[in-house]
């Protein structure tokens, strides 16, 4: 049974990671169309209308892979995860279900609407069918963050008599405090993503001297989104979130951070590598007393290491922890300097001739996506060896009939089935971003002419 | 109130399979009615706008069921766990099919996806057919509630039964029946000239098959399970959803003979809602009985979540569903009367 434990980990971790490489720019890119259009119809500009049209085919593409690659994710709790289900199914599912109700249909309502619905509807609902997607993507997203806070932090239950968690107080876990930062620390991350690939997009036109109209557009929405969320991403969200885990996971912090002992006025730690076995960081270079004032506010206040947690207790992939949450941070730094840097070049208008510049915005877009995976990681795994902090282990939750054999079949055919997947999701988009927004401005002229040529036509 | 759970699941399971059996439907008959690239286009467009919402009340229903009767939910999914994954492979694809078609104009590529777009609603439509049937059935539960099947063992209905036996394949082959069915009475609805033509005929076909279908399967069921027939000697009243089933199939037959879509399609929808209304009716109260030992049966009381939660849960689900239905009105509007080409929008 111990490799059925280990399959079912891998596969979660699989298809949940894949997942969210695609809602990380529907969510983030879902604002902007609507920036977009906003624009468009304030200023009568059909250019910027056009913009929104481009990027609405690229959100399609990534909405419908997000969407067929989050099927699963539902259905996994049962099927892989049956004893936490039966758990704690009184209390979380009170949080998926209510994301069907209150965002799926939303969602799923509303895309059809904004995507073939532009004519019969007018720019003014259309601008509404494209908020309703927006709106839609972010009440998912909370949900699933108000599911995840629980498992990170749980409050607003009660356990039953067959020892099964129920749900005590519904306010509680909708507000609960760690589902909150969370939340605004996601979906900043969501933003980062959404607006660096924007920007990348629009640093492509200009470098490659086509559509070079759009491409500036793209960069200045792009670079001014970015520079804002990279910077809420730190501070407040991200600090706050560090501020959780150190009151309620004390022991995750300490192998965020590779404490490996307990001591007052802690470095924090830029680069080594954690050795368990010996228990220390090989290689660091530290900043003293950094840490102590990030976690307490004090030069020398005392942080807890590893070696006052019981072994048992402590995240079960120690190293993958640390390289997660410093590669996060790291890359978190390097956004707020890049951006930084573009916007103020773009106050300077003089962005545009910075070829250097354009070139770190174009290559730069898969770094969000590595980040928020990151942080992702850093949560999940640093929530182990709990499934539900504190109440529940991971190894007591998964589905006890369904044998590895079983499980390594459906994560092969995940494997492969996501592969055709990405491979189509790369292809698709490639096509569209080299077609770009004119070809589908010309497109719509064509058929407008061949459509009053006919009508013509008819009349006669 | 697990009672009432009990129905508003049952209410959108049954939603599902009205709304999107019509986008399965369509996607079976796709490649059989549409011959060339301007047909094909135009069955697409039938379901484009709404088949996605349309999958959504399968999404909702799991949560719902989740939310409701948590050890039912981790029972029969981990239980159903091969098919199951199956069923979203399946669901990945048919949402490639229908989606992505449009975004590449190359005759192969076309083809490509309505082969895949008609497979899959192919294969979904006999998979969802033979999870009623194993629902039905009864399954090899264990004292603590959990169950493994595999896809098939010897095909006989006995205790160590599969996914598959010959009672659920015949489960699968009527829901394939009826939503074929189903999808065609739609596609007839939405479309003129030779493709409503065709579509009814396939309709026609379809409908008198259901018809012979329909009697087997009673027949298989009393004899597989005879415990269905209790909650009918006890309770006449649940007599009314044979009525409604026999009412949508002469509807089905006399409608689509005379030309009248709509009414021959909304009685499909009767059929279906009969169907499934009778079969929840006569499994009430077990939600999933097991073939072992009665008393491991599942039911309402057993597997049903908090009563503090299900009693919030009813303030917020009546609101959500409320505005779920709102956005499907105004969406089906919005797209009402006969699909039509529009070279400016998708697909």
């Amino acid at each position: 049974m111990e490799s059925a434990l280990v399959v079912d980990r891998l596969q979660f971790a699989f298809t949940v990671t894949y997942h969210y490489l695609f809602p990380q720019l529907t969510m983030g890119l879902a604002p902007l169309i609507v920036i977009f259009k906003i624009l468009a119809i304030w200023k009568k500009d059909e250019r910027l209308n056009q913009a929104a049209r481009f990027w609405a085919k690229i959100f399609a593409i990534n909405f419908l892979i997000g969407v067929i690659t989050g099927i699963p994710m539902e259905f996994q709790f049962g099927t892989n995860w049956a004893k936490f289900s039966r758990y704690s199914g009184g209390v979380i599912a009170t949080a998926l279900a209510m994301e069907g109700v209150f965002a799926f249909f939303l969602e799923s309502s509303f895309l059809g609407l904004f995507l073939f619905g532009e004519k019969k509807l007018g720019q003014k609902l259309h601008l509404l069918a494209a908020f309703m997607v927006f709106a839609g993507s972010w009440i998912s997203g909370f949900f699933i963050i108000v599911t995840d806070a629980w498992m990170q932090h749980p409050v607003g239950y009660s356990i039953a008599a067959d020892g099964s968690a129920h749900l005590q107080s519904f306010w509680s876990l909708l507000f609960n405090e760690w589902a909150l930062w969370q939340y605004l620390h996601n979906m900043c991350g969501a933003l980062i993503t959404g607006s660096f690939v924007v920007a990348a997009v629009g640093a492509f036109y200009v470098l490659s001297r086509r559509q070079e109209e759009y491409g500036r557009v793209f960069l200045k929405l792009g670079i001014t989104a970015a520079v804002i969320a990279s910077l809420v991403q730190l501070f407040p969200t991200g600090d706050r979130q560090g501020k959780l885990v150190t009151d309620y996971q004390p022991t995750t912090l300490a192998a965020m951070e590779g404490l490996f002992v307990t001591s007052s006025g802690a470095p924090i730690v830029l680069v080594g590598q954690p050795n368990v076995d010996e228990q220390k960081l090989d290689n660091p270079i530290m900043v003293p007393r950094v840490l102590s004032v990030l976690t307490y506010r004090h030069w020398e206040a005392t942080v807890k290491g590893l070696n006052d947690f019981p072994r048992d207790t402590w995240p079960d992939n120690i190293p993958l922890l640390y390289y997660c949450y410093h590669i996060m941070v790291g890359l978190g730094t390097i956004f707020i300097l890049i951006m930084a840097a573009s916007a103020f070049f773009l106050y300077r208008k003089t962005l545009f001739n910075k070829r250097w510049m354009l070139w770190i915005l174009m290559l730069s877009f898969p770094f969000p996506y590595i980040a928020n995976t990151a942080g992702w990681i850093t949560a999940e795994v640093g929530r182990q060896p709990w499934l539900v902090y504190g109440l529940l282990r991971t190894e007591h939750g998964f589905s006890p009939m369904v044998s590895s054999g079983n499980g390594l079949f459906t994560l092969l055919g995940f494997m492969g089935m996501y592969m055709v997947l990405g491979m189509m999701f790369l292809f698709l988009i490639w096509r569209e971003i080299s077609h770009g927004p004119e070809f589908l401005a010309a497109r719509n002229d064509q058929n407008l002419e061949s459509a009053e040529a006919k009508a013509k036509e008819q009349q006669q | 109130m697990t009672t009432l759970w009990f129905m508003l699941v049952a209410l959108m399971l049954t939603a599902y399979v009205v709304l999107d059996g019509f986008d399965l439907g369509a996607g079976i008959i796709h490649t059989l009615i549409a011959k060339n690239e301007a047909e094909r286009r135009l069955v697409i467009r039938c379901i484009g706008p709404v088949w996605d919402g349309n999958e959504v009340w399968l999404l909702a229903s799991g949560g719902a069921l989740y939310f409701a009767f948590p050890i039912l939910y981790a029972s029969s999914f981990s239980g159903f766990y091969l098919p199951l994954i199956m069923v979203l492979w399946l669901l990945m694809l048919r949402g490639i099919g229908v989606e992505l078609r449009s975004h590449v104009d190359d005759p192969l590529w076309r083809s490509f996806c309505d082969f895949v777009f008609s497979g899959s609603s192919l294969l979904l439509a006999i998979f969802f057919g033979a999870a009623i049937g194993n629902v039905v059935r009864g399954v090899p539960l264990n004292a603590d509630g959990y169950f493994f099947e595999a896809l098939w063992t010897n095909f006989r209905v006995g205790p160590n039964p599969g996914i598959l036996d010959w009672y659920t394949i015949l489960t699968g082959v009527v829901a394939l029946a009826a939503l074929t069915t189903h999808g065609s009475l739609y596609v007839a609805a939405k479309t003129e000239g030779e493709l409503n033509q065709r579509a009814r005929r396939i309709g026609t076909i379809s409908g008198w098959a259901i018809l012979l279908l329909t009697v087997l399967s009673l027949f298989a069921t009393v004899w597989v399970r005879p415990a269905v027939l209790d909650n009918f000697r006890n309770h006449v009243w649940g007599f009314i959803f044979p009525v409604i089933v026999a009412t949508g199939l002469t509807g089905i037959l006399y409608f689509n003979a005379k030309g009248r879509e709509w009414a021959a399609f909304f009685s499909s929808t009767a059929y279906l809602v009969g169907m499934l209304a009778g079969a929840a009716f006569g499994l009430y109260p077990n939600l999933l009985s097991a073939s072992t030992n009665p008393s491991f049966s599942l039911n309402i009381t057993n597997s049903a979540s908090g009563d503090y939660g299900l009693k919030i849960g009813l303030i917020w689900w009546s609101i959500g569903i409320l505005m779920a239905i709102a956005y499907f009105v105004y969406l089906y509007r919005l797209f009402a009367g006969k699909a039509t080409l529009d070279e400016l929008d998708g697909y």
